[in-house]
């Protein structure tokens, strides 16, 4: 392909001192910053110009929105120890600790279902108010990131074999900037706990 | 990168692989080239059959009405088709149209090629940033065939509360827009890291041509401020889809009984998200235009450009500058004067660069011995209808002249000023400049100077009268105005504009001359493929590195990899044997 003619995609660029993919990613975390900081500042506005506006507290399950947090936070060491494993050149390591990160983002969205499923068993629609609006808009996207790196995650996996075996570099790569997405998908959760649950 | 490889690839690809489904920066740049002209034609036809109806309201169609039974009965418009017209006019030249022009085709094509690099970072996400391009539009497109309301008719702005309730067109305006705006995103982070990693040795950020600094700015635009949309197109979607209320207050009434909504949303956050792209994307427009231009002027006038680090840092400015103006578009939403002040402050700021940019153009043409090509001519012209785009802005910009002029043909007048004789007109001439490059032969020249002076002579009957029926304070969104029969009409409400009805007709008629001079341009872009003017690697005689290549530039571009040694305009350089010194010829020691 033409990729074998385009440089720095596995070793770094000498003045930038990132490769292709590296940059690429963070410029993408930007745009994602950018439409989460959007929905943020509608937040803001929405609550602030609403005296109806509830507490988070007093609908929403602080108990398990903790554990979930805790979840996503060990995910993300263990997707950091996945890409240390293939720095030392542990294939075997790399599994482990991958499919650990993917189990650990099911049972996030299974607390998840759990929370979702009781809301609406109690009538709490995104139509009910716009708390509940902005709680469901701002916690779906965020889901809809962590299926997303769920299914990237477990192609890295499924294909570890063969892409170690060939590139392992740039497989390293990969696996770094899957990284990069994955914390930042955890950022995004560390904003919406408190900001949903506990103000 | 040698010919071996060249000719190895040319057994492995199939016809669909390389010209279809191709990760080939060229060959993507030439796609949505296409496709953006289509669909520009397309929006163009949208505003011809609105032009019939605002020359001559209520008159059945001849044979053109028969083709809409639903939108036209007996060949008389409806409003809610008239609304789907203007709606999707502005949509499709914007959002299908200019910005994949610019920034899609000649961002593709040319910064690889400029910067010198093989393809762009990432081949085939570039290629996904086009089918995902095509999808939304076609989204858009399949809009029209709705059974029930067609297509969105909100205008191009989608404001809610209109937007919310408005029929299925919208949901699908909504879904067609996240994919051109995720298209965006995937072109622009490509252009990018193409421009930061894949430079040639040699080429400092110094020595870029302008087109690439344009593009360059021009990407972080849309990095930027597309996101936020997404965030209201995301919002909107679950007003319309879950029942949220975000963009609905409460207490609002629809058909007179209260809506069953919960309320407590806010009409003007929408607007806040909106224009916080919709600014930065007027110079999403512009930017790229300007660069094209640059190049063309710095070629045609044969002398270095004037100002080559003033243009770059005024780019740079202005798109700074465009994230902090948002807000002069809603001068009329009641959000206080302190807040109007404050973006009125910014408004006059962001001119000033615009200035220095035209400015630094302007200089360049003094004592060029100028060459007076089709390409040439565009350019030549854009700068003049640029200049009126942007010196009617500034009354709009002022928060007290803006509350008379708001929301009236003005308005039109003046961003129609900017974008379509100003902007289109720079893709025009690009396109007139790199044809020779991409296809191996020149465009008629003649034909394209037919196309030229039509365009130009028409384009200004088309948008000056607008200026003056604004002036008299014609309200933009009006789709008839009965002169005769019964009930109220519209000069009854707006009897001081009744003087200047006529000037619709002349607009009409204009619009479709303008309309017919573009068939020339059609018909000289395919004939000439075949029966063009054969040319060699640099039929202009041209520095930049993308004419150092093969015609047209094989899969992987330059046949051995190039190095700068110098600036990108070195034309007429004193003691050189010609009056081009390109990029990559190393100087003879003095």
């Amino acid at each position: 392909m033409s990729d074998a003619l385009i440089k720095y995609i596995d070793t770094p660029h000498p003045v930038t001192g990132v490769t292709n993919s590296k940059l690429g990613m963070w410029l993408f975390l930007a745009t994602e910053v950018m439409l989460f900081g959007g929905l943020f500042s509608a937040y803001i506005i929405l609550r602030s110009g609403d005296p109806t506006w509830p507490h988070g507290s007093q609908f929403l399950d602080i108990n398990l929105a903790t554990i979930n947090t805790m979840v996503l936070i060990t995910s993300s060491v263990t997707m950091v120890m996945s890409w240390a494993s293939l720095m030392m050149k542990s294939l075997s390591k790399f599994r482990l600790y991958m499919g650990v990160t993917i189990i650990l983002s099911f049972v996030f969205l299974v607390i998840k279902y759990f929370e979702y499923s009781h809301k609406i068993h109690l009538g709490y629609l995104p139509k009910t108010h716009n708390f509940f609006g902005i709680y469901f808009t701002l916690t779906g996207l965020h889901g809809l990131h962590i299926i997303g790196g769920i299914f990237v995650n477990l192609y890295f996996l499924i294909t570890s074999g063969k892409a170690w075996r060939e590139a392992p570099t740039t497989f390293t790569g990969r696996i770094e900037a899957a990284g990069l997405y994955w914390h930042f998908v955890d950022l995004v959760w560390i904003f919406l706990f408190p900001a949903l649950y506990l103000l | 990168m040698s010919h071996e490889h060249d000719s190895h690839h040319g057994h492995e690809l199939s016809f669909i692989q390389k010209y279809v489904f191709s990760v080939d920066h060229k060959v993507i740049g030439i796609q949505y080239g296409i496709t953006a002209l289509t669909f520009l034609f397309f929006g163009f036809v949208l505003m011809m059959l609105m032009r019939w109806q605002l020359a001559y309201p209520d008159q059945p169609m001849p044979i053109v009405g028969s083709l809409f039974p639903n939108g036209m009965p007996n060949g008389l418009m409806t409003g809610d088709f008239y609304n789907e017209l203007g709606a999707m006019h502005g949509t499709i030249m914007i959002f299908l149209g200019v910005v994949p022009l610019g920034v899609g085709a000649f961002g593709n094509y040319l910064v690889p090629l400029q910067v010198g690099a093989p393809d762009m970072a990432f081949p085939k996400m570039n290629a996904a940033s086009y089918w995902t391009y095509l999808t939304g539009g076609l989204i858009m497109f399949s809009s029209f065939f709705l059974a029930e309301g067609g297509a969105a008719q909100s205008g191009w702005t989608s404001y809610p509360p209109l937007s919310v309730m408005a029929g299925q067109g919208q949901t699908f305006w909504l879904f067609g827009m996240v994919m051109l705006i995720t298209s965006s995103l995937l072109g622009s982070v490509n252009i990018i890291v193409t421009i930061v990693q894949l430079r040639v040795p040699g080429l400092s950020f110094f020595k870029l041509p302008f087109h690439v600094w344009a593009q360059f700015v021009t990407s972080f635009l849309l990095l930027l401020a597309f996101p936020p949309l997404e965030a209201a197109g995301v919002l909107q979607l679950m007003d319309r889809l879950a029942g949220t209320s975000f963009f609905l207050p409460s207490g609002l009434v629809m058909g007179e009984s209260v809506m069953d909504v919960a309320g407590g949303g806010n009409v003007v956050l929408y607007q806040h998200l909106f224009w916080f792209l919709a600014h930065p994307e007027v110079y999403v427009l512009i930017l790229p235009a300007i660069g094209l231009i640059t190049e063309i002027i710095a070629t045609n006038t044969r002398k270095p450009l004037y100002g080559y680090k003033t243009i770059i840092y005024a780019a740079i400015f202005l798109g700074f500058m465009s994230f902090l103006v948002w807000a002069h578009h809603m001068f009329m939403t009641g959000m206080g004067t302190v807040m109007s002040d404050f973006f009125q402050v910014t408004t006059m700021i962001i001119s000033v660069p615009s200035v220095v940019i035209l400015t630094v153009l302007i200089i360049t043409l003094w004592g060029g011995s100028i060459r007076y090509n089709v390409p040439m001519c565009f350019a030549l012209a854009f700068l003049p209808m640029f200049a009126i785009g942007g010196l009617t802005g500034l009354p709009l910009g002022l928060s007290a002249s803006d509350i008379y002029l708001h929301d009236t043909y003005y308005v039109i007048g003046h961003f129609h000023y900017v974008v379509a004789p100003g902007t289109l007109f720079a893709l025009f001439a690009a396109v007139y400049h790199w044809y020779p490059k991409a296809v191996g032969r020149k465009m008629s020249s003649f034909w394209g100077k037919v196309h030229f002076w039509g365009s130009l002579i028409s384009i200004n009957f088309v948008f000056f009268p607008m200026l003056l029926q604004g002036i008299t304070h014609l309200n933009r969104r009006m789709y008839n105005y009965p002169l005769t029969g019964e009930g109220t009409t519209l000069w009854d409400i707006y009897p001081h504009s009744a003087s200047i009805q006529y000037l619709n007709e002349v607009i009409s008629i204009a619009a479709w001359v303008l309309g017919a001079f573009q068939l020339v341009f059609i018909f000289n872009f395919f004939l000439s493929i075949k029966f063009g003017k054969k040319v060699n690697d640099n039929p202009w005689e041209a520095t930049t590195l993308e004419w150092a290549t093969p015609t047209p530039p094989p899969h992987g571009n330059f046949l051995t990899e190039p190095t700068v040694y110098r600036g990108p305009y070195e034309y007429s350089v004193p003691g050189e044997k010609e009056d081009f010194s390109p990029q990559h010829i190393e100087p003879k020691p003095a």
